[in-house]
Order: structure tokens, then C-alpha cells, then sequence
């Protein structure tokens, strides 16, 4: 767990659009060890996603990373031909996609297409190699051998996502990028498959980046979390420490608006207004306009988002750190 | 009008829902003579006092949204008896075979709420004549009177300066403000009773906050009842006074909402509690399990049984539990 396996650092990206850039991810660092699970939370069009595809660079053709490093292993994955990058997806890591049970080809049976993904990546396997190889998955994932042989509108939602989890760890990877894979299913699915993901991460060592806006399965997936906002983390830490002593005004929000079946029944506080628009610049601290306790220095233009450490392991922006 | 009277001497019950049947006629190929039938929702009572919201939880596919559409009337029942409060007569009244003014009447005082804010709206039509549509519909008061009710409901539902709004298009407002629409068109109409279908789940978790406060201050302030719709228990605790267990079309558990969180019996109830992602790292769940297949087996084997009461309005179902129960 000392090496990191995946380290990012200062990584910026942003989508030309016609009405000008959209920052999506700003300036981002954060790490990952092997076997650990980190986490991603925040409000729709927080930049989550935008940070998994550009891991993967799977991001659309109009967008640019302006700044920064991604080493995986510690080599580079940012400048990677093509070629070499399709070794690393999948090889290395491998992503789980938010509503990814509705992506399979509906005309070929599952099981050939995780095999087509296999035969990419592994030529020299034989055929019965991979089969044996995905009924072991399968089983790993909690489904029967003969869903191989079936074609994706006889399985139900929760099937359908066991046997996207199935496919992204057919290759091996080292590490799993898990972007809201439960936000499409019901309550009791959503159980078992966190339950089989949690399962398989032990068994196999992987690393897991869990993304999603729900901050209770956060709490029971990770060990460390990334709060986003406005394309910026603007807390991270350990997973513990970040929900014990939350120290940005907006983690504090996004805590206080989360309804818990246990402990005392509190009034829930809402966090009023909009995130700000990425297109245009923001001068000052983004959080400011919807900070419920802002001070002077908050409303100050000139305040950059700067990370300072306010425990072990555990930062947060220096302005709305002291909001709390 | 042509509404049958049937009064029924509970106190300040709004709706009064006895053995509610819906069930739909499948076949099974175009050829087959064997109608094959889905029992979405099969034999289930409740009842919902005057400014109380009853909440209605279960997994997908359990019957919920069935339930609502049924007692909307949008899609008829198969038999049972619901009765709801009319408060044009002051009493208890069954709706089945209504004429249309007695559909009025029906459709002034029980509203739904939809999941979806960018589907139900209609996305040609401006903010006012969205509200207003029910207005014009029943012919309430006149043309200046119904511009001011927008406006009102639209201070009420927290879009201020209502001006701003009432020339503004679907897409034109983000999520969360196409719900207050929503909610804002169903009560506009001063309703008594509104079905919520998930109102809040296709919202942002900071804006499910501000929502679900709208409508509980609403329900104190206009004297609304609520069928609070969700698979979200966390969700339900915080809207409602009591809520019920739904499982394959049955009701199994129904109880006042903090006993039934602390002392679930059900064995379902358990298992869909266990199933809730505590939003606090350093507490482990337990795990329930329970064999789904084995309880639908024992529900579909005992279709006219009852719910008892195990004490202070918590109820029951009866069947045998130790079945399907697993130890883990």
C-alpha cells in the first residue's frame, strides 16, 4: 500500500465549445495505492465523469488537457499513442460506466462479447480458455454459467450490470474505475452489487475508483474521497476523517442534505442555489455565492482555490475550509 | 352528479383503499389462448387521515406506481373499494362509475405528482399556461382571477419574483424548478389528497432537500394529504408519518414510520432496511438475507390473507415468515 499505483497531478482539462471553454476538470492531483478505494463525489456537472474518461482518455474529440500528468505504474499515460493506449484500457484499467447494462449489443449473446474484448487483449488464448476464463467471472460476479449463452433483454437490470462488472474485469486490470454503477437500479440490487463489488476488490487486489453523487454509498465503498466542485476537489481525504470532521462548508452541505434511516431524525438543511456555470471564468472562491456562513474574506475576488492541510492526510481549500 | 354515497364512519380518513386489486392480462404469444395474468397490485387496504402522508416503499416492479395510477383513476381498478373524502359534501365517497362532472369533482381534489420534470411538462407551453391549464380546465374563476393564482402559487412554491417565470418555457429552468412547476400545477387546484410519484429522485441530492421541505410546509399550510411514492427509505423517514411495505403487489408490513425503522418484524421489511447505505463510514450494516423466491411462493399461496395488528397500528402479514427467512 506505500507505492502509489496511480498518481495524478495538477491535471486540467477543458471542452471547446462554441460558446467558449468549459473547465471541466481543474487542476486535480490525488493518488491511489494499490487495493484502495477512492472516492469521487459531488453534484451533477461537478466534472466526476469528465476525470474518468480523461484517466482513460476516452473524453470527446473537443476536448483539451491543457496541464498535468496521469502515471499509472509510474508511466505516463498523457501523450500515448493510440495504439499503446488501447494496452493500457482494459489491460490496466478498466471502467464501469454509469447506465453501462443498457450498452450491450442487443443481438450478440454475452457472452460473446466479453469474449471479443478477451480476444482483442489476449490472441493467444484459446477459445475455451476465455470461456473458462468468464465462467469464473461469473461466478466471482454472483451469475449462473449459462447467462453466457444469453442475449441481454433476457436478463434483468441487475444481471446486466453483474455482467458489465464481469466484462470490465475480464482483462485483469489493476484498476477498476466505477462511474455510478448503481444509480440506474433498485435499492436491494444496488445491495448486492456493491456487496460483489466490495467482494471482488478483496479477492483480486484491485484498486477502485468509485464515482457517484451518493454520498452514503461513498461512505461504505472507500477509504479516501475526493469532494468536486465546480471541476475542482475541494476536500479529500480519508473517507473517516472527511465525514467525522467535514472542513469544506460545501462537504459540510452535502453531508447535512443526506437523509439516514439511523441516528436521531434531524432537519435536513438544503443547499440553495445552482453550481456555477464552467464556461465562464470564476474569479474568487466558486463556492462563495452559496456558502451558507461566508466570511469577508469569501466574498474577496482575489481568493485563489488553493488545497492547505487540515489533518492527517486530509486537505481542504484553504477559503471555505474555514466556513464550518 | 352521479356519485354513490357510502359513508364510512372513521374519523378524518381523506382515502379509504379496502382489498385493491389491479391486475393486467398478458398472453403469452399472439397466438396463445392462454391469458397469462400479471397481479401488479392483488388485494391491498390502507388507509390515509386528513394531513398525514403514508408512505409506499418497495423495490421496483412491486406494484407502487401501480397503486397510484389506480387510485387516480387513470388506470381502472380491478375490484376493491376506495373511498375518498369529498370535501364538496363532506364525506366519504367511492368513485367508481362516475360520470364526467363527477370526474371533476374527482380530478379538483386528488392530484399526482410525477417523477419526471422534463416529461411532464409540456415543453411548447409557457410556465403560466402550464399552471393555469387546470384552472381553465374547471372553469375556476375569471380570467384575472386565474393569472392571480399563478402568481400566488408560484410565490408559494418558492419561484420568485413569480414574474420571471411566468413567460419562461420547460427548458428554460433547470430540475429542480421544473419540480416546483410541477407541484406549483398540482395545487394550484387546492387539492386534498396528491399522489407523489418518486417526486425527488430524478433530483440533484442538493436540491432533493429544498423539495421535499416544499412540500412538507405545503402539506401543513394547505391542509394536504400525501401518498409519498418512493424506493428510498431514507427518503420516506424524512416525508412520512407512516409508512407501508410493499412486496410483489401485497402490502407486508405497515406501521407509523419510526416504528416501523426500529422494530421491523416483516422479514422483507428487514431485509429492504439492511439494504440502505448508511451514509457514515465508520458503521457496518448487517447483512439480512432473505429467499425472494420463496416469499413470492408463500404470497401467491395465501391470496385472501389478512394484516394484524401486532400492536399501536403496526400490521402485518400474516403468513408463515420462518420459510424464507435465512440466517446469516
Amino acid at each position: 500500500m506505500s507505492t502509489p499505483l496511480l498518481e495524478v497531478e495538477n491535471l486540467s482539462m477543458h471542452y471547446d465549445t462554441l460558446e467558449g471553454n468549459v473547465d471541466a476538470v481543474k487542476n486535480i492531483s490525488f493518488t491511489v495505492n494499490s487495493g484502495e478505494s477512492f472516492g469521487l463525489v459531488g453534484e451533477s456537472g461537478c466534472g466526476k465523469t469528465s476525470v474518468a474518461m480523461t484517466l482513460l482518455q476516452l473524453q470527446p474529440e473537443n476536448s483539451v488537457i491543457t496541464q498535468g500528468s496521469i502515471k499509472l505504474d509510474g508511466k505516463e499515460l498523457i501523450g500515448l499513442s493510440e495504439n499503446d493506449l488501447r494496452k493500457v484500457r482494459w489491460d490496466s484499467i478498466s471502467i464501469v460506466f454509469q447506465g453501462a447494462m443498457n450498452a450491450w449489443n442487443p443481438v450478440i449473446k454475452i457472452g460473446e462479447q466479453i469474449r471479443e474484448a478477451m480476444r482483442e487483449h489476449y490472441p493467444e488464448n484459446t477459445k475455451q480458455e476465455n470461456i473458462n476464463k468468464i465462467i469464473e467471472l461469473f461466478r466471482m460476479v454472483g451469475l449462473d454459467e449459462s447467462i453466457t449463452d444469453r442475449y441481454p433483454h433476457e436478463l434483468s437490470g441487475g444481471m446486466k450490470q453483474r455482467a458489465v462488472i464481469a466484462l470490465a474485469l475480464s482483462c485483469d486490470p489493476k484498476v477498476i474505475i466505477a462511474d455510478e454503477p448503481t444509480t440506474a437500479l433498485d435499492v436491494v440490487i444496488q445491495d448486492q452489487i456493491l456487496n460483489e463489488i466490495k467482494k471482488v476488490q478483496d479477492l483480486l487486489g484491485l484498486s477502485l475508483i468509485y464515482i457517484s453523487h451518493d454520498i452514503a454509498v461513498i461512505a461504505e465503498m472507500t477509504d479516501k474521497i475526493a469532494v468536486m466542485y465546480a471541476g475542482s476537489i475541494v476536500e479529500i481525504g480519508p473517507t473517516k476523517d472527511v465525514f467525522k470532521t467535514p472542513k469544506h462548508s460545501y462537504t459540510r452541505a452535502l453531508l447535512d442534505s443526506t437523509p439516514s434511516i439511523r441516528g436521531e431524525k434531524k432537519k435536513l438543511r438544503s443547499l440553495d442555489g445552482e453550481p456555477p456555470s464552467l464556461i465562464n471564468e470564476i474569479t474568487g472562491c466558486s463556492f462563495s455565492p452559496r456558502c451558507p456562513t461566508p466570511t469577508e474574506k469569501c466574498k474577496n475576488q482575489s481568493v485563489e482555490m488553493n488545497l492547505i492541510k487540515v489533518g492527517e492526510n486530509h486537505f481542504a481549500d484553504e477559503c471555505c475550509s474555514g466556513c464550518v | 352528479m352521479n356519485v354513490a354515497q357510502v359513508v364510512f364512519s372513521m374519523e378524518n380518513n381523506i382515502l379509504e383503499v379496502r382489498n385493491l386489486v389491479k391486475h393486467f392480462e398478458v398472453s403469452k404469444s399472439l397466438l396463445s389462448r392462454n391469458k397469462k395474468i400479471v397481479k401488479a397490485v392483488d388485494g391491498i387496504s390502507f388507509d390515509i387521515k386528513a394531513g398525514e402522508t403514508l408512505g409506499l416503499v418497495g423495490q421496483s416492479g412491486c406494484g407502487k406506481t401501480t397503486t397510484a395510477r389506480s387510485l387516480c383513476l387513470l388506470d381502472p381498478k380491478t375490484s376493491g373499494n376506495v373511498n375518498f373524502y369529498n370535501p364538496e359534501t363532506n364525506s366519504m365517497e367511492s368513485f367508481d362509475n362516475i360520470d364526467e362532472e363527477g370526474l371533476k369533482v374527482f380530478r379538483r381534489n386528488i392530484q399526482m405528482i410525477f417523477q419526471d420534470p422534463y416529461e411532464s411538462l409540456n415543453p411548447r407551453w409557457t410556465i403560466k399556461d402550464i399552471i393555469k391549464e387546470p384552472l381553465d380546465i374547471h372553469n375556476i374563476g375569471s380570467l384575472s382571477e386565474r393569472e392571480e393564482a399563478v402568481i400566488e402559487i408560484l410565490r408559494t412554491v418558492g419561484l420568485t419574483p413569480p414574474e420571471n417565470y411566468l413567460g419562461r418555457y420547460p427548458h428554460e429552468i433547470s430540475g429542480g424548478q421544473r419540480q416546483r412547476v410541477s407541484i406549483a400545477r398540482t395545487l394550484v387546484m387546492k387539492p386534498k389528497f396528491v399522489v407523489c410519484d418518486e417526486p425527488t429522485s430524478m433530483l440533484d441530492v442538493s436540491i432533493r432537500i429544498s423539495i421535499m421541505d416544499l412540500m412538507l410546509n405545503l402539506a401543513k399550510e394547505l391542509d394536504v394529504s400525501y401518498l409519498y411514492i418512493t424506493h428510498d427509505l431514507a427518503v420516506a423517514r424524512y416525508m412520512c408519518n407512516r409508512i407501508a411495505v410493499m412486496f410483489n403487489g401485497k402490502i407486508v408490513e405497515i406501521a407509523e414510520t419510526e416504528e416501523l425503522l426500529q422494530n421491523p418484524i416483516h422479514p422483507y421489511t428487514k431485509r429492504l432496511i439492511s439494504s440502505i447505505p448508511i451514509p457514515d463510514p465508520s458503521f457496518k450494516r448487517d447483512q439480512y438475507q432473505i429467499d425472494f423466491d420463496q416469499l413470492d411462493n408463500i404470497i401467491s399461496k395465501n391470496p385472501d390473507e389478512k394484516m394484524v395488528d401486532v400492536g399501536g397500528g403496526h400490521f402485518i402479514a400474516t403468513h408463515d415468515t420462518k420459510e424464507f427467512f435465512i440466517d446469516s
